[in-house]
């Protein structure tokens, strides 16, 4: 009985106390989230509105890397490249769309119901590409081969004139859905808000699964793992993989939102945020990356509303927070030692 | 030979010399604090602007040198003190977080500094026209003697780290860092000088390059991203595997950036060939680093076996 106790006491986040208090923050911010537009037709500040859908999306991103990141210690510098694909899979399809009707021969269709999840289903066979070639190193060299592979798709995107080059795509129209209007704002919040809770409650399952159980004693001791007879390779690049479908996801829902895609959605600076996002929010809390993301762009919209060089005190604040609240602002929420 | 190879083998040595200067230093402060430093080519840009203002200041070439190596090696030095040092005992997420966040600093605080018109740098008088290297290639002297640069710099750091005191503490430090420390070795101060010696070199780098290609905030990262490129290629911590991957890179770029469009004008129509090369040729180094690591997963030369 005193082990026992023992344990939970240890283990911090396990106790009754503190699960109250997490399931406290994450009410409290579903609350918000879900009230945004009411709030932003009382203030009349119809602008809160697309703000909040980005911060949405950029969390759909987020959390698909803290996947990898937080439970897999896989440290990816390259899903921008994922978010990107998703994107101009959107961007695509409607450039022939508007331009001839087919593609490859076949009809386009603007239907979301087609188009999401071929761009999802391409993005996790890029993860399987990369994450297959990239999972070959470990540590510094497997930053720099993801940061790589990146770049690739970077300078792909840049190299297709016949899809705007640098200058990307416009794209016409949302995709659209049946029952739901894409092109109103308040539709289109809720949408991506639907997605992130359903993407958020699946990866949620599946880190406390058993393949989760699996990656994370992969993370904390790989030999003790492999000796127990699990192999490393599978289990990190299915967890690659679905990072990199859910990063593909987000830059659909980005491609949708924005109504452009360029190749600054694959750039190196994006998968920059994307980490920055998540430590930002707690790394390995999955919870933690939605909050980091409303943070990390509510603060960049604010300081540049005060000043152009709003990277000048950005730069710093980053740095600060990997110096002094190393659990993120998750685990300042819920608790120090909340984790998991 | 053709003089066309002739030629991109010389720019594939110059862009390799560059290459190497930022190398070197990057691959050493890894290697030896096991620190990812993202600022590296903040430190090249910082020393690129330097140049190129001290030089419309005063004209002088030296002026131009003097200001990019101490304006890189004194941020350099500040960067180690403030936050890079912080870092040391940190994994590699935080580290590259951080620095991530230095670069968004650096890259405003130079366009605050130095203001938004990106500035010229002439080639110096000295440095201008050409010689003629074969019957029908002329090459510019200020490449020449680039190249001749980055040789000095790889025979001068090949000196210090194998023939000095401090060359040997480098070396011991890369091996094992708790011991040098254990033996009474001031290791703190050894990082420092370390890590100010490779933006030093980022300086010098900065120099090199700025009467050849624009000087413009975003110059670091676009190095930045080859160097890691550089270094992985060549294997992390060790300075010779940073000489081999910047030639290797250098040539591949240059050589690349020649052959590519005429072989796929040759095997394509034009307007697949067009799209194509141009991808292909920007994404070169990295499927040579593709195809490296997935031969030798830690490069061709690694520091430590």
């Amino acid at each position: 009985m005193s082990t026992m106790l023992s344990a939970t006491t240890t283990g911090g986040a396990t106790g009754p106390g503190a699960a109250s208090r997490r399931l406290l923050v994450h009410i409290i911010a579903f609350v918000i989230f879900a009230g945004v537009p009411l709030f932003a037709a009382l203030v009349g500040e119809p602008f809160m509105i697309s703000l909040f859908t980005r911060f949405l999306i950029y969390a759909v991103a987020a959390v698909s890397l803290d996947l990898v990141m937080g439970y897999g210690a896989l440290i990816s510098f390259g899903h921008a490249a994922f978010f990107g694909l998703g994107g101009y899979v959107v961007g695509i399809v409607a450039h022939h769309g508007a331009e001839t009707g087919t593609l490859f021969g076949i009809a386009t269709s603007n239907s979301a119901l087609i188009i999401w999840p071929v761009a999802v289903v391409l993005s996790a066979v890029l993860a399987l590409i990369i994450g297959g070639l990239s999972l070959r190193t470990t540590g510094v060299q497997f930053i720099m081969i993801t940061l790589a592979f990146g770049q690739m798709v970077y300078f792909l995107l840049v190299s297709l004139e016949v899809y705007g080059g640098d200058d990307g795509l416009l794209i016409g129209q949302r995709n659209s859905l049946p029952l739901i209007d894409t092109a109103d704002p308040v539709s289109f919040y809720y949408l991506c808000l639907a997605v992130l809770a359903l993407w958020l409650g699946f990866c949620w399952r599946l880190v406390g699964s058993r393949f989760g159980m699996v990656l994370r004693g992969l993370k904390q001791n790989q030999r003790r793992a492999v000796n127990l007879g699990f192999a490393p390779l599978p289990h990190r690049l299915a967890a690659f993989v679905i990072s990199g479908a859910g990063t593909g996801l987000a830059g659909v829902l980005w491609a949708n939102y924005a109504l452009y895609v360029s190749p600054d959605m694959a750039a190196w600076s994006k998968s920059g945020e994307f980490m920055s996002i998540v430590i930002l929010g707690g790394v390995g809390t999955l919870f933690g990356p939605v909050i980091g993301a409303a943070v990390f762009l509510g603060l960049e919209q604010i300081l540049a509303i005060w000043t152009e060089h709003w990277m000048l005190v950005m730069g710093p604040v980053l740095v600060a927070v990997v110096l002094f609240a190393r659990r993120g602002l998750y685990g300042f929420l819920v608790g120090d030692r909340s984790h998991d | 030979m053709s003089t066309l190879l002739i030629e991109q083998i010389l720019n594939g040595l110059q862009y390799g010399a560059m290459l190497f200067l930022l190398a070197s230093g990057l691959t050493l402060i890894f290697g030896i604090m096991g620190v990812i430093n993202l600022t590296h080519g903040s430190f090249y840009m910082v020393g690129a602007f330097c140049a190129a203002h001290a030089a419309t200041a005063t004209g002088s070439f030296a002026a131009a040198i003097l200001a990019a190596l101490v304006g890189a090696g004194l941020y350099g030095l500040i960067m180690e003190l403030v936050v890079i040092r912080r870092l040391y005992a940190r994994d590699h997420l935080d580290q590259v977080l951080a620095t991530f966040g230095m670069i968004l600093f650096t890259n405003e605080l130079v366009t605050v500094v130095f203001g938004r018109t990106p500035p010229f740098m002439d080639i110096p008088d000295f440095l201008s026209g050409t010689v003629q290297l074969l019957p029908d290639l002329s090459y510019p002297v200020v490449r020449l003697s680039f190249i001749l640069v980055g040789a000095l710099v790889a025979i001068g750091l090949w000196a210090l780290i194998t023939r000095t005191r401090i060359g040997m503490l480098i070396r011991a430090g890369a091996d094992d860092r708790s011991m040098v420390d254990a033996l009474g070795v001031d290791i703190r101060r050894l990082f420092s000088l370390v890590f100010a010696l490779g933006a030093v070199l980022c300086g010098l780098a900065g120099v090199m390059t700025a009467p050849l290609l624009a000087v413009e905030i975003g110059m670091g990262e676009r190095i930045l991203i080859t160097t890691f490129v550089v270094i992985v290629v060549g294997g992390v911590g060790s300075v010779r595997g940073a000489l081999i991957g910047a030639l290797l890179v250098g040539m591949v770029d240059s050589l690349g950036r020649a052959y590519i469009p005429i072989t796929l004008y040759d095997l394509l129509p034009p307007e697949i060939a067009s799209t194509l090369a141009a991808g292909l040729v920007s994404a070169s180094i990295y499927v040579l680093m593709a195809v490296i690591l997935l031969v030798r997963p830690r490069g061709l030369l690694p520091a430590r076996g």
